[in-house]
């Protein structure tokens, strides 16, 4: 199996077959991130601009990281510095980049549909980074990796997602790929942090923490994202977020035995899950942050073999 | 001039007839059975003769926004899409919130004389929802009804005021139902779609809730309210009992309502972007039922020019609304070939029926004695809509590169030809 697209625009997309093939790749990263020197030449002579038009600390560095690992010239481009800032559209600001002969842009935006609105305007390949709510797919594929490094498979694995899950691409990409795995996916939110039709996202609908929680193998929580909720009203206060949707000690213990416990940052810590929970023995945040470098490793090297 | 249309299917709300007309000056001088002279002999032999079309709701952005479309682009659209009367709504810059205003529009429109301009002016100054207009002065200056449409007037103290205050000159308020308190950045309708492609939605309910209200005020005050562009099947379950209550209401569709889901989003074409938003199979089947039924009084097309740059964007930043004018005839006609309604339903949703409620009594009919405004269309004309055709200043429209089929071939306004389909010899 291969992956003969131009762009990664989201998980959606993407078959069983496709997932699978960007996880073996990223494990060859992962090896060669492991040793003392992690370098590849596989990109090297091209250049790689990460275009955040939205602020970033992990991704914009993992996918910084990943591109100079493999040999890429990595350019970062932050919106707040730029020429946005003077009115120009987006599309020309891309293309200006493009015009200096970029080969991959890895694209983070507030918008959703922006990744894809690049990359039918551009012949440069796209890496979705992050478009509004729309989709995350490294952090899918990278929360994917670590499920499998962790529990040896897909098939059968119960995973609770946890939060804002209204406002979050990264439980939509996760939602569309853990069902081409065979992964049971149950979600727990506030009701105004639940997508009006959730029922679109064909996942159990649990109606309390401890109903979520029951025999899950793994519990994603999401962080409550107050700046993309458009003045929504607000949730009454983070101490009733801890007490009713919160993650604790005690409610770990409702999931099966070592549960893998994810968060793609950054954490409120107190609110979403407690640091105890956070910083613990299940916890497998940091894991994730590892993972995504030799996940986007492979997207990128991956989206440049078939540039030709 | 004298013009003399022979083989005609005349078709009017009440029936369709075979016959020939005879336009003397500006009107309708007869309507029959004879071959007569005249300066000018059209064969209209496979072509429906209708009333000229009455366009309730277009955006021709002139005073301030005149890159889009103005008064002589929009008039230029309206008759190649056989339309012969268009009211402009008021959100232009500066806003039809006076006298002066209105008179300066009309002014403009009867200087490229292709149409019959009938501004809709603002219920409120600066359509800011608070005090409301001089409605006495701008009715006399020429305006129809009252509107603030796009920023909806959210005091129902001020929207009671304005029933009351328009209904005293015999005028109307035109309501764009939305509860903005609900607006939350939303960009298309909450349903499904919005939640696959994650983009914020609008739920119906906003309409519904502004619907709710306004049947209310047009009880209280009995000032006749019209609905614009109804997107919902729960509004037109509220409007049906207002009208069945005795409430002074009416309300009007849109072509891509009842053409359009939100399915058609799936691809972020800002050019399906729209306020009200494209809504459900379910919701697009209740308008039609109620085209079908008679509940719906109007066809507009809320014809809203906006920039191809300014649609090139990110869907979120993208504007509001698509153009219409030009594609009122294959829409309409389409529903007609469906079997949704009758050809003469048809005549009567965009012409009699608005001509009715605008109280224009020598219009909306092929009638000896009224103003000669005619269509002639051909309802088996197929082409693409592109530049050749376009006559707005913008193009967003999804239909736009498309193949169509119907079209007004002919435009005759008071009595001139006003506009004539490329290369077609009728």
């Amino acid at each position: 199996m291969s992956y003969k697209h131009k762009d990664l625009l989201g998980t959606r997309e993407l078959s069983r077959d496709e997932i699978l093939f960007f996880l073996d790749s990223a494990k060859e990263f992962k090896n060669l991130n492991n040793q003392s020197i992690k370098k590849s030449d596989n990109l090297r002579g091209k250049t790689v601009i990460n275009a955040f038009f939205e602020n970033s600390t992990r991704t914009r560095i993992s996918f910084e990281t990943a591109a100079k690992r493999l040999g890429a010239d990595a350019i970062n481009f932050s919106a707040a510095q730029s020429s946005t800032k003077k009115g120009e559209t987006l599309i020309d600001t891309i293309r200006n980049m493009e015009a200096m002969k970029t080969d991959i842009f890895v694209v983070r935006h507030e918008c959703s549909g922006s990744a894809e609105f690049i990359a039918k305007n551009t012949d440069a390949s796209i890496v979705n980074g992050g478009d509004g709510l729309n989709e995350h797919p490294t952090q899918a594929l990278l929360d994917l990796f670590t499920i499998r490094e962790n529990k040896g498979k897909f098939e059968g694995l119960n995973v609770a997602i946890i939060g804002d899950i209204e406002h979050s691409r990264v439980a939509r990409s996760n939602i569309w790929a853990m069902h081409k795995l065979g992964i049971n996916v149950r979600l727990f939110a506030p009701p105004m942090m639940m997508p009006h039709r959730v029922e679109v996202f064909e996942c159990e609908v649990a109606k309390t923490m401890e109903e979520a929680l029951d025999g899950v193998d793994v519990i994603m929580m999401l962080r409550i994202q107050l700046e993309r909720q458009g003045g929504a009203v607000a949730f009454p206060s983070g101490r009733e977020y801890s007490k009713f949707f919160g993650l604790n000690k005690n409610r770990v213990k409702l999931a099966n035995p070592n549960p893998l416990i994810f968060h793609p940052g950054p954490i409120n810590r107190g609110v979403e899950i407690n640091s105890d929970v956070a910083d613990g023995e299940h916890s497998f945040v940091l894991n994730q942050v590892e993972n995504g470098v030799a996940v986007r490793m492979a997207v990128l090297d991956i989206l440049n073999k078939n540039r030709g | 001039m004298k013009i003399f249309i022979k083989n005609a299917t005349i078709v009017n709300s009440d029936k369709t007839i075979q016959s020939n007309i005879l336009i003397d000056g500006e009107n309708i001088a007869k309507i029959t059975d004879e071959i007569l002279e005249a300066d000018e002999v059209i064969d209209a032999t496979g072509k429906f003769v209708v009333p000229g079309l009455i366009d309730m709701h277009v955006h021709f952005r002139d005073p301030g926004y005149e890159y889009k479309d103005d008064i002589n682009s929009g008039s230029e659209a309206a008759v190649a899409g056989g339309v012969t009367t268009a009211l402009p709504m008021a959100n232009t810059n500066p806003v039809n919130d006076n006298a002066v205003i209105t008179r300066d529009m009309i002014a403009k429109a009867k200087a490229r004389g292709l149409i019959d301009l009938l501004p809709i002016g603002a219920i409120t100054k600066k359509l800011g929802g608070e005090g409301i207009t001089e409605m006495g002065d701008m009715t006399q200056a020429g305006a129809v009804a009252f509107s603030d449409d796009g920023l909806p007037v959210s005091s129902s103290d001020v929207m009671r005021a304005a029933l009351e205050y328009s209904n005293h000159f015999g005028s109307f308020v035109i309501s764009h139902c939305e509860d903005c308190s609900m607006c939350r950045t939303g960009v298309m309708h909450e349903g499904k779609v919005s939640a696959i492609l994650g983009l914020k939605g609008m739920p119906r309910e906003k309409e519904e809730i502004m619907v709710s209200r306004d049947m209310l005020l047009a009880k209280l005050t009995g000032g006749h309210i019209h609905i614009a562009h109804v997107s919902s099947a729960w509004s037109l379950k509220m409007i049906e009992m207002a009208k069945k209550e005795g409430i002074n209401v009416t309300c009007e569709a849109t072509p891509h309502h009842f053409t359009f889901t939100d399915e058609n989003l799936m691809s972020y074409d800002t050019n399906f972007k729209m306020s009200p938003p494209l809504r459900e199979v379910s919701d697009k089947e209740a308008v039609r039922n109620a085209l079908k039924s008679g509940l719906v009084d109007v066809i507009a097309t809320d014809h809203a020019p906006h920039l191809d740059d300014e649609k090139f964007v990110e869907f979120d930043k993208a504007p509001f609304g698509i153009i219409g004018l030009q594609t009122l005839v294959p829409l309409s006609l389409k529903l007609v070939e469906e079997g949704v309604i009758s050809l003469e339903r048809m005549v009567e949703l965009t012409s009699t029926n608005p001509a009715r409620i605008l109280k224009l009594n020598n219009k909306g009919r092929i009638k000896e004695g009224y103003l000669a405004d005619i269509a002639i269309i051909d309802p088996n004309l197929e082409y693409i809509y592109d530049a050749k055709l376009n006559k707005s200043k913008s193009i967003n429209s999804p239909l736009f590169g498309k193949k169509l089929k119907g079209a007004a071939v002919m435009t005759i306004k008071s009595g001139k030809i006003v506009w004539n389909f490329p290369n077609l010899l009728i």
